[in-house]
């Protein structure tokens, strides 16, 4: 308790603070998400107009896979982690990580991988340009030297991914306050919990395929190869075994920041509390068993097809109780329109449209028609960003001044969260048109008939990026001159154990647990 | 502290559990998925010789059937089919060549391998002798016709009208290292 932070850059090297560690995957996931987002903006200036104007093909395919990939493995699921490290301790009532060291271990192999993967932009025959789902055999046989490379990276991403989630299962399951019972704790901790599970069981799966492939590359083996008696379908099982519950992985903290957010901002606490932990898990469960609906065209038995699309409807179920929750916490509640509530109510809007686009892509008739086109890409941007990138900004809003001990510049944050919110909707709403009329997912051209909508969607796309800009420097801006709090209870409707820490929360914080009545 | 043994054991059970799914995907997925494809007759079937039982030949319907030949990029072996269509009438026995020439300056061996098209009609088409049942050891510049004897079975679906029988030449020398020998 006595003592503070250690001075200079080896306060961050060896630091096994959950604060500390926190804040440094926030950091990188946001370095990693300016990173996949500024590829993004090379595709779209690219598909600005039809034909070839400022990359060549051979380049947007490693554009469209690095994006994939950083989005995904660095962005994403390293902001999620960046919020249980911080949040999971104060809400809980721990004083830090169960591992402490294991996760720094944890967060500091993480550049090494990214540094690693980015290093193959330069190497001679260009970067991975299989795409970020990577099917053999493209992603073996005619694959780039530097798929190597790619291998490795993920290799490490997954131990790191493996050592976070099981220090986030011990610190919830041996470190909880006295009487904080499992039902007590809060959703975001819930949702965490069953992540980490998922984590463990599925990223040890996809580290078992990039270990077939690096097999397949350099030793001869042939689980992929045709020609050796294997199978590239096999491929297609084993990563969407693990892909599946990956977007899950990404998914469910989302709906935890949102359980958390919504009943701040409508005074009301969260409707259906039991029904929301049991439908996290009913959701976590059946995302195991309905990985082939991304595979409806690889020629599956009658049987297996219908299998896989009324398993993959039945999804709707669990997730329509989330979705009415929500409506019915704010439903005659006091409401606010804070920049958190904002992006929140926009992440339940947009995310339930993308649910609805996932439904129809679930039905196996018409995904013969939809697969692997820009309805495709449509559908999953608007889960993965109105869903996850919208709750995580809305987290950082959120806990920002509990953190820093300064409030946000609202007007900014309302300003960004417009363009931020328009531009989604011009970038992602013509690519179903786009989709739907037959444009094709990852190619570097399209046909003269596409070219409107897709001149609309990169405006869009230019216009969300910009707001990204101005959130880094409404948070930056917020951390060095922002208006201090000193409140406990930053937000008069929020409930929870990390409001009865002093606010910025100072660097241990129960180190005498509390008592929860 | 209780904790520190308590984590001890969380640690423990969720590394081995992890471990445990790693060995999964690699040594059970695939065999699993080898079976799945068994059991419902997706893939690559072995080839298996068929012995000919008398059957009435319908004079009253023909059906076509396409050869391809392609190697395997490892496989510099000149390798084509002598004819590449014939038409024919289920139930009556059929011969065709394919020609394969060792195109190195090495004793190799060749293997075949049969995939046909489309997959419903895997069951009716019965090979008497195939080129594809055995490797094929060919010396330096040697040449070769290789026989290929069928019969379409008359239980083909009536909406099936034409097939394609294509083969895959793959260089097996290494492990064929004794067929090799022989040759010299
Ligand atoms: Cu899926």
């Amino acid at each position: 308790m006595a003592h503070g932070p250690a001075k200079g850059i080896g306060r961050w090297l060896f630091t096994t603070n959950h604060k500390d560690i926190g804040t440094l995957y926030l950091w990188f996931s946001f370095a990693m998400f300016l990173l996949g987002g500024f590829f993004a903006m090379v595709i779209r200036a690219e598909l600005f107009q039809p034909g070839m104007q400022l990359i060549r093909p051979e380049f947007f395919n490693q554009m469209t896979t690095m994006h994939g990939v950083i989005m995904v493995f660095g962005a994403i699921m390293p902001a999620f982690v960046g919020l249980a490290n911080w949040m999971i301790p104060l809400m809980i009532g721990a004083p830090d990580m169960a591992l402490p060291r294991m996760n720094n271990l944890s967060f500091w192999i993480l550049p090494f991988a990214f540094l690693t993967l980015a290093s193959t932009l330069f190497m001679e025959g260009g970067a991975p340009n299989f795409g970020w789902t990577f099917y053999a055999p493209l992603s073996t046989k005619y694959a780039p030297e530097s798929v190597n490379y790619f291998i490795f990276s993920m290799h490490i991403m997954g131990a790191s991914s493996i050592m976070g989630s099981i220090n986030i299962i011990a610190t919830i399951m041996n470190m909880r306050a006295p009487g904080m019972t499992y039902m007590k704790m809060p959703l975001f901790v819930w949702t965490w919990l069953i992540t980490a599970f998922l984590l463990v069981a599925v990223m040890p799966v996809l580290a078992g395929a990039v270990t077939m492939m690096l097999m397949d590359i350099n030793f001869g083996t042939s689980f992929f190869d045709a020609a050796g008696g294997g199978d590239p379908v096999l491929f297609q099982h084993i990563f969407w075994f693990f892909g599946h519950p990956e977007v899950y992985i990404i998914i469910l903290p989302a709906f935890g920041v949102v359980s958390a957010i919504i009943p701040a901002f409508s005074r009301k606490p969260l409707f259906g509390y039991a029904s929301m932990v049991y439908a996290t898990a009913a959701i976590a469960f059946l995302s195991f068993i309905v990985w082939a609906h991304h595979m409806f065209t690889v020629g599956m038995p009658i049987a297996g097809e219908l299998y896989f699309m009324y398993a993959t409807m039945l999804i709707a179920v669990p997730t329509g109780v989330k979705v009415f929750n929500w409506v019915t916490t704010m439903y005659k509640g006091a409401l606010t329109f804070e920049t958190p509530m904002l992006f929140c109510i926009a992440f339940v809007i947009l995310f339930t449209f993308g649910g609805f686009t996932g439904l129809m892509l679930s039905v196996a008739a018409a995904d013969i028609q939809y697969h692997d086109s820009y309805f495709v890409v449509a559908h999953f941007h608007y889960v993965m960003v109105a869903g996850a990138v919208f709750s995580g900004t809305a987290a950082v809003y959120y806990w920002l001044p509990k953190w820093c001990g300064k409030m946000y510049n609202e007007t900014m944050g309302q300003v960004q969260f417009w363009i931020a919110f328009i531009g989604f909707n011009i970038t992602f709403m013509p690519q179903h048109f786009l989709g739907l009329a037959g444009m094709p997912r990852r190619y570097a051209d399209y046909g003269l008939q596409f070219a409107d909508w897709n001149m609309v969607s990169s405006i869009g796309a230019f216009m969300y990026g910009a707001a990204q800009l101005l959130f880094l420097y409404n948070v930056i801006a917020t951390i060095r001159n922002g208006k201090p709090v000193s409140d406990n209870k930053v937000w008069e409707g929020a409930e929870g154990l990390e409001w009865e820490v002093p606010t910025p929360a100072p660097y241990h914080t129960f180190a005498t647990p509390p008592q929860i009545k | 502290m209780s904790t520190v043994k308590s984590h001890r054991k969380v640690v423990t059970k969720l590394s081995l559990w992890a471990v445990g799914m790693f060995g999964f995907a690699l040594f059970v997925m695939p065999p699993l998925y080898d079976l799945f494809c068994e059991i419902t007759g997706i893939g690559i079937r072995p080839a298996e010789r068929y012995e000919a039982a008398p059957v009435a030949v319908d004079y009253s319907r023909e059906v076509s059937v396409t050869f391809a030949a392609t190697n395997n990029e490892q496989m510099p072996w000149a390798f084509r089919p002598m004819d590449s269509k014939v038409v024919v009438h289920p139930g009556e026995r059929y011969e065709v060549k394919f020609y394969a020439k060792n195109l190195t300056e090495n004793d190799m061996v060749g293997q075949a391998i049969p995939s046909l098209v489309p997959f419903s009609a895997g069951d009716y088409f019965h090979k008497t002798e195939c080129f594809c049942f055995n490797n094929q050891p060919l010396a330096a510049g040697e040449e070769v016709e290789m026989a290929l004897v069928f019969v379409v079975d008359p239980e083909l679906p009536s909406s099936i009208k034409s097939l394609v029988m294509s083969y895959t030449l793959f260089d097996v020398t290494p492990v064929a290292a004794d067929t090799v020998a022989q040759l010299q």
